[in-house]
């Protein structure tokens, strides 16, 4: 720590880190624009200038860039001096001398980083007369708007896009008063994280597009702390509403998560929430073969209830996509023994032995920021771009650590960005990258391996082995996946943090024991190992911690005759399992009743719906891949008899007359206690975030801003009399304007803004430090820590290489970021960007069968005869051959990886 | 596609430099030389030849105005219009050029044998106003100078 003096005051701060960072950490108000937390310091647009003096006899001092002067000792500067004002105001003159003070029209306006600084500056009046250079804007994709105009060059865009997250399509152009952020040509951006370009412009240039459907200021926006559903990452969000619709999804940055920024899934995948194929109401179907009709809810759980009598005979399919609490509340409806995850069989056990390992084993399931903090990684059978996003991302800055070490050694502060980009030139750390055919983060890897799943295995064995030789051996190993073993064993063993990055999404357990294995043998080597395991879905974890079988064992059960009703919850089961086998399930069951929010192909031949809040309309939990237990909050109340699952399971139950158990369950709360008394390892769920009682000076959190226009006429044209907010039981949050107005606990931060700041970057008025944790620490609870002193016995099944046999193929599952997931892949942004269903075939294979690229092809996935147009990946083995997972014209292919044969269509 | 002898060329230059990216101009040119100009074709054959993105090679290529993104006339004119040459008559000598060309700054004449274009000091300024054309500088223009110098390039 130094002591440094600031405007006559003593402050203490780190030496070393720079001195725009501690100003903002400190909270003071110090504009800049091309500095940012997470990309560093380039000095760009000279706006964070202070006067920096010799020592407190020095009375002249001299202007520096603050991001690019380290703290020293005995620091003296001011911020506020006038020459320093001065300059700031005139830089900021400057840059605006090109832009069209477009502010009422422009989409980042009440929001807007450049608003903040021009009036932070003062620089109120422009002086500036003469003609303006006007742009022409590109087409940029369903995701991100583009307007020119506004650019002050301060290079953040591509210093994210191209810097940060790899992106080869956006690029500076031109010089001087031309200089261009745009693509080559129009189209769509390519990166998978092209949204956080939304966050990142400091201006109205890259604004969101699908915001623009339905405009809303931030101002009008009601908005809550949430948690991303479209994949296992669990990254912490801000959806925003006005009307009944999500408007938008902004990042809530979480220290040890997903930091400042979101995949285009995430950001992208919210308008199922809006969508026409939503359940806002009860539905029954009285006659067998008669349709759905809508009824009140009274009538719905009359009926329901009457028919109920027998709980013994009641099945419950829970859902990897639903709250732990709704999981839960279907569980104590029907019984322990009686409840099943919602998954093929196949996949829970998956998951539960992704579980275990973390559980059982010594190495530590690494969050997001672990991974950035490692500086080797092996990456077993993932396509992480494809599967979880956000971690990719992550491993971008992974590469960059063991590099900075030249950086450090050239006294260069790693925050000194453009200078260690300089140092680093291409240099990246050891990044092995071991998949079925290539991804989009092969061009970090040192070397990548593309091999059938047994194959993947094999390696990971191997790898395990060469670390510690107690590990089971491989036994007839190709010699060049023996050397590359060698290798990646030794690069791991000298790594200072070490990480292991496996999954389920391969559909192989070989694969996840190969990956325990390479993690426990570097655990007893000593350093220690971080492990990060990819599940499928946002609470698949919390799903394996309630249930054990899939849909095969309720499937079972009900051809038994064990049971005749089923309860189905927010699960479509005919993306889980074979069609024929869901068809037989739901046509045996005598009743079918699905509480789920949108219709889908099971929704469809239900007895009964109960029309279930999404994640934007409901609290509850969910348990991410790192473990860590989290809060999502309701955002807005919607219309019609749209309520949380575990409140229609409870009303089912009362209906019922067996429902003593949940009589007393109110609040969110109530089912919380019951959880906790029911399971001791969900405990941690009271953790996860203040309860309902909770409040500040007496106040709950509101969840409108401060400015929400129109409450008291929004809604006159139903009645002229302003409505009471409504009630919240369940969260210390109101769906009102009215409330505490400070600064809430860090998991109930309903938005960032602060005085001055009203755009996202008012984030550093939430956070002990800059980048660092929010106030308060981060918010959720880890649920699995390692056993200090585990010593599990080496997984030693290792399976056999991969044999390509005549005329056979290998079909392994492809995901897609864009598509594979149920819920995001309605929202028509997503769909824009969702590449057809196509058959994946290697270089040989499409020889042999005479296929080209577009070439349809005939071949049967999951018992279901498929035509399918040919797709030529040249990294995939020979042999094997990839189907998409999760398409709308392909929904399940839950028994992948599976043999199949295929050949060319005959053209019709 | 990139002609054998432009790959040949381009080639070579990347061996003077350790890293391929860095070699990227010196591509761009090979591609003026041999195609007058750099399409956007151009852009993504530099591209694919130096394994880096269309953007990125776009990004180099709008840097430099001697990068030409658009057709240029057999000719290019280059007017010096920095300060020495400014103050010694540079908007006499682009009064010339519209007059005996007929066309205005960035354009080419209709029969694509001269391009006009302003460029930044060409080191010169003793003998100002200059203007290149092609690669010959010429100076201590005037009317007549400019009259005469056009007529040697047909
Ligand atoms: S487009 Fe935005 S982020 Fe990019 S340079 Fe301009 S103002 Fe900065
Ligand atoms: S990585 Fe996953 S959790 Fe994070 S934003 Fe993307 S889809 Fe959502
Ligand atoms: S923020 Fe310091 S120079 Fe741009
Ligand atoms: S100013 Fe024209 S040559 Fe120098």
């Amino acid at each position: 720590m130094a002591k440094l003096l600031i405007d006559g005051k003593q402050y203490e701060a780190e030496a070393g880190q720079n001195l725009l960072h501690v100003c903002l950490s400190l909270g003071l108000n110090l504009p800049y624009f091309c500095w940012h937390p997470a990309l560093g310091s380039v000095g760009a647009c000279r706006q964070c200038a202070v006067k920096q003096y010799r020592d407190e006899n020095d009375k002249q001092g001299r202007l520096v860039m603050s991001c690019m002067t380290p703290v020293t000792e005995g620091m003296v500067i001011t911020l506020e001096d006038p020459d320093s004002k001065e300059f700031r105001a005139t830089i900021i003159e400057s840059l605006m001398t090109n832009h069209p003070h477009d502010c009422p029209i422009c989409d980042e306006g009440g929001e807007c980083h450049l608003q903040d600084m021009t009036v932070m500056t003062g620089h109120n009046y422009r002086g500036y007369r003469f003609k303006k250079r006007t742009f022409n804007n590109q087409y940029l994709g369903p995701f991100i708007n583009h307007e020119m105009n506004r650019c002050i060059t301060c290079y953040r865009c591509v210093r994210f896009y191209h810097d940060y997250a790899g992106g080869g399509d956006l690029a500076a152009f031109a010089s001087k008063n031309h200089v261009y952020f745009g693509r080559h040509e129009d189209g769509a951006l390519e990166s998978e994280f092209s949204g956080n370009l939304v966050e990142v412009c400091p201006t109205g240039v890259f604004t969101d597009k699908t915001l623009k459907e339905h405009y809303t200021r931030k101002w009008d926006l009601q908005t809550a702390p949430s948690v991303c559903v479209h994949c296992a990452q669990g990254c912490n969000t801000i959806p925003g509403e006005r009307y009944g619709e999500i408007r938008r999804i902004l990042n809530r940055y979480h220290g040890e998560v997903n930091g400042y920024f979101l995949c285009d899934r995430g950001r992208f995948g919210y308008s199922f929430v809006n969508a026409a194929t939503r359940i806002r109401e009860p539905r029954l179907r009285r006659a067998k073969e008669g349709a759905l009709e809508s009824v009140t809810k009274q009538a719905l759980l009359a009926e329901l209830g009457a028919a109920f009598k027998d709980r013994e005979k009641v099945i419950g399919i829970g859902s990897p996509r639903a709250s732990l609490e709704g999981n839960f509340a279907l569980k104590t409806l029907v019984g322990d023994s009686r409840f099943f995850a919602g998954v093929a069989d196949k996949e829970a056990k998956l998951v539960s032995l992704a579980l275990e390992i973390l559980q059982d084993g010594p190495a530590r399931s690494a969050s997001l920021k672990d991974v950035e903090r490692c500086d080797a990684v092996l990456v077993l059978g993932e396509d992480l771009t494809n599967t979880s996003p956000r971690l990719a991302l992550s491993l971008r800055q992974l590469v960059r650590n063991a590099p900075l070490g030249l950086a450090a050694k050239a006294g260069i502060p790693d925050w000194h960005d453009l200078a260690a980009r300089e140092i680093i030139q291409d240099e990246k750390g050891p990044c092995f990258i071991a998949t079925a055919a290539a991804t989009r983060l092969d061009d970090i890897a040192a070397e990548t391996y593309h091999a059938a799943p047994e194959d993947l295995a094999r390696l990971g064995f191997a790898v395990a082995h060469a670390l510690d030789p107690e590990a089971p051996r491989v036994a007839d190993l190709s010699p060049d996946a023996a050397a590359l073993a060698a290798r990646i064993a030794e690069a791991l063993r000298s790594a200072k943090r070490p990480l292991v990055v496996s999954g389920t999404s391969l559909g192989s357990e070989a694969v996840l024991e190969a990956a325990a294995n390479v993690a426990w043998a570097l655990s007893k080597e000593g350093q220690g190992a971080d492990l990060s395991l990819v599940v499928p879905e946002c609470n698949s974890l919390g799903l394996a911690l309630l249930a054990e079988g899939g849909i095969g064992r309720a499937l079972e059960a009900v051809k038994k005759g064990e049971a005749d009703t089923l309860v189905i919850l927010e699960n479509d089961l005919y993306r889980r399992a074979p069609k024929k086998a869901v068809d037989e399930l739901l046509d045996t069951a005598k009743r079918v009743i699905v509480v789920d929010h949108t219709e889908h192909a099971t929704t469809a031949k239900a007895a009964a719906l109960l029309p279930a809040g999404t994640f934007a309309e409901s609290d509850g939990t969910l348990v991410s891949n790192e473990g860590r237990m989290q809060r999502f909050f309701q955002v807005f109340v919607p219309k019609g008899e749209i309520q949380e699952s575990w409140r229609w399971l409870r009303e089912l139950m009362l209906a019922a007359g067996f429902g003593e158990r949940v009589a007393g369950w109110n609040s969110l709360t109530d089912v919380h206690h019951a959880m906790l008394e029911a399971q001791a390892d969900l405990a941690a769920v009271t953790a996860a975030a203040p309860d309902p009682s909770f409040r500040v000076t007496g106040l709950k959190i509101p969840r409108q801003p401060h400015r929400y226009s129109g409450r008291t006429a929004m809604n006159a044209h139903i009645n002229i009399h302003e409505q009471k907010p409504p009630e919240d039981p369940d969260s210390p949050l109101t769906f009102s304007m009215e409330g505490f107005l400070g600064r809430a606990p860090s998991p109930l931060v309903t938005r960032f803004w602060a005085p001055g700041w009203n755009s996202v970057q008012a984030l550093t008025r939430f956070q002990e430090e800059v980048a660092g944790p929010l106030r308060g620490g981060d918010p959720g609870v880890r649920l699995i820590e390692p056993a200090p002193d585990a010593r599990k016995s080496y997984h030693s099944h290792i399976p056999a290489a991969h044999q390509p046999s005549d005329g056979e193929l290998l079909l392994v599952p492809l995901h897609q970021i864009f598509g594979s997931e149920a819920l995001s892949a309605l929202s028509p942004a997503i769909e824009q960007r969702t590449a057809k269903a196509a058959l994946a075939l290697s270089a040989e294979d499409s020889k042999r069968l005479a296929v080209a690229d577009g070439d349809e092809v005939e071949v049967t996935i999951c018992g279901l005869p498929r035509r399918l147009p040919a797709r030529v990946v040249a990294s995939l083995p020979k042999g094997v051959a990839g189907a998409p997972v999760g398409l709308p014209d392909l929904p399940s292919v839950v028994s992948l990886p599976e043999r199949v044969r295929a050949n060319k269509a005959v053209v019709r | 596609m990139l002609s054998p002898e432009e790959r040949a060329e381009i080639e070579a230059e990347i061996h003077h430099y350790p890293r391929k990216e860095a070699a990227c101009i010196e591509a761009m040119k090979v591609v003026q030389k041999h195609r007058g100009w750099v399409s956007d074709e151009g852009i993504r054959d530099v591209a694919e030849i130096m394994g880096m993105t269309p953007a990125e090679v776009d990004g180099i290529a709008t840097f430099y105005n001697l990068i030409f993104r658009k057709p240029v006339g057999k000719h290019v004119v280059m007017a010096c219009d920095s300060v020495s040459c400014w103050v010694m008559g540079y908007e006499n000598v682009r009064e010339c050029l519209r007059k005996k060309l007929g066309v205005e700054m960035g354009q080419t004449t209709p029969d694509g044998k001269f391009t006009v274009l302003p460029i930044a000091c060409l080191g010169d300024c003793d003998h100002a106003p200059a203007m290149m054309v092609g690669e010959d500088l010429h100076h201590d223009l005037t009317a007549e100078k400019i009259d005469e110098v056009l007529k040697r390039y047909s």
